[in-house]
């Protein structure tokens, strides 16, 4: 975020950073957590809430809500922390992730948390509850938009490709996919474990319109959002976001990257207090 | 086997033949024209498939309500989700498939999509059991049992038009997913002939005896009212439970009728022993502490059934009436 081009848009560059500290803040009551992921994906978050979605914070179920899917379940402690963001679950309640009788457990449902769409977890679940949703609302001439959040190991997924093709033979210009490329997977890099690329080809392929940007550039981000929207044509739209696991706190993105970063109970304040300093230079 | 190889030698008939035997009476696609009817006062109802419109009957459905009709080709797992999708917002999503690829393929889109969170979606699902000659595949021999794993889901199981074309308004009235094993084309018409009426969660005493109580769901208690018939001719009366909701089981009704001494029950059901009726109805009478005289099961053996002809492999297997009254006659 150094290059003058780059320069983010102060409140979503805010909104981010709380994001990020929000999902610190969890991490360390549970002593772990899915923060590695959450950190990269903060900046998608931050312009979905911040910037493209409509919705009521006082009332999450409003009918003209944009609905936002987490297909990937285990990001909760991402999407938990941009709900608080948002206004839909009071900061107060941070303190209760992954405690017994929270509604905030590890892996999303939609049944414990306010803003919670789905249950996701069981992986390639997510775009094709989004496909019946988005045929539903334009079934009744509701002009929402269903997104879908989803992991690149959710690529693996037959499903996934079921509904790609599906969305694009019912025209589903509701529908926006969001796929975040960290090229991590539970046993290695992505491509290592089952290889995806030519990405971009496979979604235009199928019959969507495709952008591939940087995930942690906010006005690129900003622009792919507006673009997907605002686009004409009666297709889905996928944007596929190169993130960078830990993004934000260096020693983070230096560590070796898996699945779940491991954090040092010292570590948590440490991470917060980089956030904290970063965020205060930004501000100068 | 000297009378078996005095028969003809049958051949497998078309995949959705008819399971009515010949010259019996038959309703043409009780689950299409039900829905249709339905739907004109329910307008929340969309009918989705997986490319079997046809073979479910939903092609009615689809010609009467083209915009309340989703193909989803063949993606049974996409199926399931969507139809989740679809419930969550708002509409009534009656679904189709057989049998097999709704439970095998999409296990758990049923379970974490629709059920967990109680969505209000109605699977339907074509050629349950031993309803089809072309082996393992096709036979949905192991449905219920995958299905009554499912906690929250409503299991139905029609024995014949009548009872599907009734179980269809009911089934929509329910808040909550249920699978309904589907019959479909010309389906047998016997119950009109019952004073009998489908309700959901209810099990219907349709004829008594004093020796044999068969308790069956689906086409088996089709069998097992020509059973009792041919048995009285052995003067053996037996009585006839038909218990097409698996899931709730009326454990009211069947506790009932168990406990009535000196009969032998006899579960009678068109899948595996394992997993269905039989095995619900065995934990229902040892948890509560209900003996009969004695308990049988008739149902498919737990393998991978033969290719053939319907009423070879129903004979081969033990659930056409000729092989149930030898059963039941050995076991008295």
């Amino acid at each position: 975020m150094d290059s003058p081009s780059h320069k983010p848009t102060p409140t979503l560059a805010d909104r981010a950073y709380r994001i990020r500290r929000y999902a610190l803040q969890m991490g360390e009551v549970q002593g772990q957590g899915y923060v590695g992921q959450a950190l990269g994906w903060a900046d998608v978050l931050a312009v979905a809430y911040g910037h493209a979605m409509n919705y009521r914070p006082e009332e999450p179920e409003w009918e003209g809500r944009d609905r936002f899917l987490l297909s990937h379940g285990h990001y909760a402690i991402a999407l938990y922390a941009a709900l608080i963001e948002a206004g839909i679950i009071p900061e107060s309640e941070l303190e209760t992730y992954g405690s017994d009788d929270s509604r905030l457990p590890m892996s999303g449902m939609a049944t414990y948390t306010p803003g919670m769409e789905i249950s996701g977890g069981s992986l390639g679940q997510g775009l094709p509850i989004g496909v019946g949703m988005a045929l539903g609302l334009r079934f009744k001439n509701n002009p929402a938009f269903v997104y879908n959040s989803m992991s690149d190991g959710e690529l693996d997924e037959g499903s996934t490709w079921e509904a790609a093709m599906s969305a694009a033979h019912h025209g589903l210009s509701n529908l926006i996919c969001l796929v975040d490329i960290n090229n991590q997977q539970a046993d290695g890099p992505s491509s290592k474990v089952l290889g995806f690329e030519p990405l971009a080809d496979k979604w235009a392929a199928f019959g969507w319109h495709v952008q591939r940007i940087d995930g942690n550039d906010l006005p690129a981000v900003i622009e792919a959002f507006d673009t997907a929207r605002n686009l004409q044509t009666a297709q889905p739209r996928v944007i596929l976001f190169d993130t960078l696991m830990g993004k934000g706190i260096p020693f983070l993105e230096q560590r070796d990257k898996n699945h779940f970063i491991r954090v040092e109970a010292a570590e948590w304040q440490q991470a917060i207090a980089i956030l904290d300093q970063s965020q205060q230079q930004e501000a100068v | 086997m000297n009378t078996a190889e005095k028969k003809p030698r049958l051949t497998t008939s078309a995949m959705i033949a008819s399971i009515a035997a010949e010259g019996q009476r038959v309703k043409s696609a009780p689950f299409g024209n039900a829905l249709v009817e339905l739907a004109a006062s329910r307008p929340d109802i969309v009918g989705m498939t997986a490319d079997l419109a046809k073979y479910t009957d939903l092609h009615l459905f689809a010609k009467a309500y083209p915009q309340r009709f989703f193909q989803m080709g063949m993606a049974e797992q996409l199926l399931m989700a969507a139809a989740g999708g679809m419930a969550k917002e708002g509409l009534l999503p009656f679904i189709t498939t057989y049998a097999v690829f709704g439970t095998r393929r999409a296990y758990d889109f049923i379970h974490q999509v629709i059920a967990e969170e109680n969505l209000n979606v109605k699977l339907c699902c074509a050629l349950p059991g031993l309803t089809t000659g072309y082996g393992p595949s096709h036979q949905a021999t192991d449905d219920l049992a995958m299905m009554r794993g499912v906690p929250g889901l409503t299991i139905v199981d029609p024995c014949d038009a009548l009872d599907v074309e009734q179980a269809v308004p009911a089934i929509a009235a329910h808040n909550g997913p249920v699978y309904m094993r589907l019959l479909r084309g010309n389906v047998p018409l016997v119950l009109d002939e019952y004073d009998y009426r489908f309700e959901l969660g209810k099990a219907k005493m349709l004829r008594d005896g004093r020796d044999v109580l068969i308790l069956s769901s689906g086409f088996m208690t089709m069998r097992a009212l020509e059973t009792a018939e041919e048995l009285r001719k052995h003067a053996i009366d037996a009585a006839v439970l038909h218990s097409p909701t698996i899931k709730p089981l009326d454990a009211e009704t069947i506790l009932h009728e168990v406990a009535k001494p000196g009969r032998l029950v006899v579960v009678a059901e068109n899948h595996s022993e394992i997993g269905g009726l039989g095995e619900a109805v065995a934990r229902l009478l040892l948890c509560s502490g209900v003996r009969p005289a004695a308990f049988r099961q008739i149902a498919l053996p737990d393998a991978f059934l033969d290719a053939g002809a319907l009423p070879t492999l129903h004979d081969r297997y033990g659930i056409s009436v000729e092989a149930m009254v030898t059963r039941i006659k050995s076991w008295l």
